[in-house]
């Protein structure tokens, strides 16, 4: 950002070289506040766990109602009733994803490192409130914000839809007039929030050249610096003639779990924007652990399905001693020499099957739990002996 | 060139090969005429300037005026381009010299034998082309073409501690005579007296007229050989120029030229690094400015917010700035800038850059020799300490076009810096394969456990009446008296 000042200062604009990939509005933002770059990353980061913290108080309050109405339906099995979520137990649960957010060692490198990942947090975080608070209007606005930012959250527009369908009560039927009223609606204001901010970043700089420095660089991955996501190496060895192709297929891997995911979990949507979010800072083009950390505040939400997660220990510890390792294989390679890039890429390839497994347990333990309720804790077989569930 | 032991160049070149073309304003594609020109030159000179692409060309806009006559200056017809890792040998030689008129059979040229030519500390070759008057009323415009070899012999290395030289002992060769094409064939000796001491060399045979001029800001004194005079070959059939010191020199100190700069390259570990360029102005009492021209690859990320100019301690703002960001593996970066050098100053310039990872292809066959940047450019107009007289043209033609002044108080310079050798950090090359199923191995990993999640439900198990293996397992247990599976 501070080259893309000294670029514009100098006359020239700050697209037409390779460093500067951010958008017009972050330019406009900085050039006032350059001198004041640490304060205003730390109240980033604050008003991101503020955010998360409103966000999900109001979220408890829906999972409690909701749990009250299926319970008075009948819907649960008998012998569920360690299963059910109290208020007392939720008490916690929002101050603990602030903390988990703020305190988290990820959170405060890109603090330390004034990444505009915390800017693209922040978006996301408000986004997410708006949401769960239900105002159809500012959650299209900031998701516009959060995709003219980085291109992924595009996908998150899937399950703020689904939560406002249930919010207002509207079956998620194709053939309901009402869902594609709503859905038309949404899906306008969110087009034309996007239009009006990319017609502003044209008025801001006089130009077009934005779009192909900050969206074609996201989408065709030119710049091979290491980063700690999978696209670096993979295409620094890439054979040429394959190169687009793969560009496409890693590409669409980011975009295409969102429809099944949706179909799968229509009911609940912010667990869906959960796992959606972890897949978008795992696969996207040059992910940074500013991502990683918004998706981990979310971990104490869960926490109730600490009983079904099935690898949590040996996950954890993957994740913790490759984040330690990381440095230090970068050290060894780009300054002492003594290592290749492999080890670093090997670092690399091991942290994200970590995150990957983690966000599948995640999913696994949800899935069972969701089983559980409705057909009772204790199954059997048919002959009376204790069952084993499994996926078929 | 270095500058230390050899004083003032006459024409100094960068390290590499160097094409500079300034196209008619008639030309509609000048890119397309530029790619065509080089491919051509690089044919005619067996240079590989083919390798000249929009990588290494750059626009530059102060430096670089046309020589001769020129009239509009539009910068955009305008390229530069320099290829460092090019070396000058003898299939270079060889078609320079079939340009002249005579070849290498008779005149001067005869000298230029490549096995000696090549036995030096620097060897450099030039064609420049401009268009000139034809004559003093300038009705008419030829077209100019100027051939310049350099070379620098050390004899003081090869020839036993003495500092004598010969034109048998440097080329092994002696002219015999001059080409019947040429108007003019002269030989010009360098005997300016150190400290106004008489008598400190002796040139054989002695010389027909002697020229004083004033070169480069310094008073110098040339011994003439003219070969189309008749009365230089009366005596003896060839000619063989001689120069003997009467007294051994303890210290040749030549004077320190009034511009002179250094570049070099700082910074630890493959990430980052610095560029930093030190240009000395060491005349005493008048300051004059300098143009800059930097030519960076795109993979050396530079930032221009870490320029910075400073000169005897305090930063110094350049009064003209044309910078051009490099796009990736499109087009390198470009810097110009007009800076005031103080008089007797030191000037430092830094710039900090940050090394990219190419893709495997894209690095050379030997990746850790590591990656060269053209030498930069420095232009100046340096005012000389002794006021120069304009000489004749039609006089001595040769002698302004080596060294031309436009008035008497400054002649123009045009220096290069080292260029610099900058390791990237390289993958590992042998490993491609191994990349690409690792990497798709991990995308299949989510793409299989989610698909598992997310087609598949939860199912009480019934229990299967066992498969083969396990009424296997079961005769062999009932043989043991071990309960069944």
């Amino acid at each position: 950002v501070v080259e893309g000042l000294a670029l514009l200062d100098l006359g020239v604009s700050p697209y037409s070289g390779a460093i500067f990939h951010e958008t017009p509005l972050i330019i406009y933002l900085f050039h006032f506040l350059i001198e004041y770059a640490e304060l205003v990353f730390m109240i980033t980061d604050v008003l991101t766990a503020v955010a998360l913290y409103l966000a999900i108080q109001d979220f408890n309050k829906v999972v409690f109602k909701k749990q009250k109405l299926l319970i008075e339906l009948d819907k649960y099995a008998p012998d569920v009733a360690e299963l059910i979520r109290t208020p007392m137990e939720m008490h916690y649960i929002p101050l603990k994803v602030a903390l988990f957010y703020l305190l988290n060692p990820y959170t405060v490198m890109s603090c330390v490192a004034k990444s505009t990942c915390a800017i693209n947090n922040t978006v996301i975080a408000f986004f997410i409130l708006a949401t769960i608070k239900g105002s159809a209007f500012l959650s299209a606005v900031f998701l516009a914000l959060a995709t003219y930012q980085s291109l992924y959250p595009l996908t998150l527009f899937a399950p703020a839809l689904l939560y406002l369908l249930q919010r207002q009560f509207i079956p998620i039927k194709l053939k309901s007039k009402s869902f594609w009223l709503y859905t038309m609606q949404y899906a306008a204001l969110y087009l034309c929030s996007l239009v009006v901010i990319i017609c502003l970043s044209f008025f801001l700089l006089n130009s077009w050249d934005f779009i192909p420095s900050v969206y074609g660089f996201i989408l065709s991955v030119p710049d091979l610096t290491p980063n700690i996501g999978l696209f670096w190496y993979f295409f620094a060895e890439m054979f040429e003639h394959f190169s687009l192709f793969f560009v496409c297929v890693f590409q669409i891997n980011v975009f295409f779990y969102t429809i099944p995911l949706a179909i799968k979990l229509k009911e609940h949507p912010v667990f869906f924007m959960f796992i959606q979010i972890a897949i978008i800072s795992i696969f996207k083009s040059y992910p940074t652990v500013g991502d990683i950390a918004l998706y981990m505040a979310f971990l104490p939400v869960w926490s109730h399905l600490y009983r079904f997660l099935r690898n949590i220990f040996i996950l954890s510890c993957v994740l913790i001693v490759c984040s330690l390792l990381f440095p230090v294989l970068w050290h060894l390679w780009i300054y002492a020499g003594s290592a290749n890039s492999n080890f670093y890429y090997a670092i690399t390839l091991t942290f994200n099957i970590g995150q990957i497994l983690l966000i599948s347990d995640y999913f696994y333990a949800f899935l069972r739990r969701e089983y559980y309720l409705t057909h009772g804790l204790h199954l059997t077989r048919q002959d009376g002996t204790e069952a084993m569930l499994v996926l078929k | 060139w270095r500058t230390r032991a050899g004083g003032q160049p006459p024409l100094q070149a960068p390290a590499g090969a160097e094409l500079w073309v300034w196209f008619q304003p008639t030309v509609t594609d000048v890119d397309k005429a530029w790619k065509e020109l080089s491919n051509i030159l690089s044919g005619i000179f067996c240079a590989s300037l083919n390798f000249i692409d929009s990588t290494n060309t750059v626009t530059p806009t102060a430096s670089f005026k046309p020589l001769g006559l020129a009239n509009g200056t539009d910068h955009h017809l305008l390229r530069y381009a320099v290829l460092p890792r090019e070396v000058v040998c003898t299939e270079n030689l060889t078609p320079w010299k079939k340009l002249l008129p005579c070849g290498s059979k008779a005149g001067l040229a005869v000298l230029l034998k490549a096995e000696r030519l090549f036995h030096s500390s620097y060897h450099s070759q030039a064609v420049h082309i401009r268009p000139i008057c034809r004559d003093a009323s300038c009705l008419a415009v030829s077209w100019e073409l100027r051939q310049t070899l350099t070379v620098v012999f050390d004899t003081f290395s090869s020839g036993q501690g003495k500092k004598d030289w010969s034109l048998f002992k440097m080329f092994s060769r002696t002219l015999t005579d001059a080409c019947p094409l040429a108007s003019q064939s002269k030989v010009y000796v360098d005997i300016s007296p150190k400290n106004k001491e008489k008598e400190l060399l002796e040139v054989t045979p002695p010389p027909a007229s002697v020229y004083e001029a004033i070169v480069q800001g310094d008073k110098r004194t040339y011994a003439v050989y003219d070969l189309l005079s008749p009365s230089l070959f009366n005596t003896s059939r060839s000619l063989n120029v001689q120069l003997k010191w009467k007294r051994p020199q303890d210290s040749s100190e030549l004077p320190t030229p009034i511009l002179h700069a250094q570049r070099y390259v700082s910074g630890y570990g493959l990430q980052t690094g610095e560029i930093s360029t030190l240009i000395y102005n060491t005349h005493p009492y008048r300051a004059f400015p300098v143009i800059l021209l930097e030519t960076v690859p795109w993979y050396l990320r530079l930032y221009v917010h870490t320029l910075t100019i400073i000169t005897k301690g305090k930063e110094n703002k350049p009064s003209y700035i044309h910078y051009q960001p490099a796009q990736d593996r499109r087009q390198p970066h470009l810097l110009e800038m007009l800076i005031q050098l103080p008089a007797s100053s030191v000037t430092k310039i830094t710039i900090q850059f940050e090394r990219a990872l190419l893709k495997w292809t894209e690095y050379t066959p030997d990746p850790n020799h590591g990656f060269y940047v053209s030498s930069s450019v420095l232009s100046a107009l340096v005012p000389s300490v002794i006021a120069m007289k304009d000489v004749d043209v039609e006089q001595s033609p040769l002698f302004t076009s080596l060294f031309p002044s436009s008035d008497g108080s400054s002649y123009f310079v045009r220096l290069y810096t080292e260029p610099l050798l900058v390791n990237l950090p390289t993958p590992d090359f042998s490993m491609p394969y191994n990349v690409i199923c690792l990497t798709c191995t991990v995308v299949a990993v989510c793409y299989g456990s989610f698909y598992n999640l997310l087609t598949r439900t939860f199912h009480v198990e019934e229990p299967s009446r066992g498969g083969l293996a396990k009424r296997l397992a079961n005769i062999i247990r009932k043989f043991r008296g071990v309960p069944p599976l």
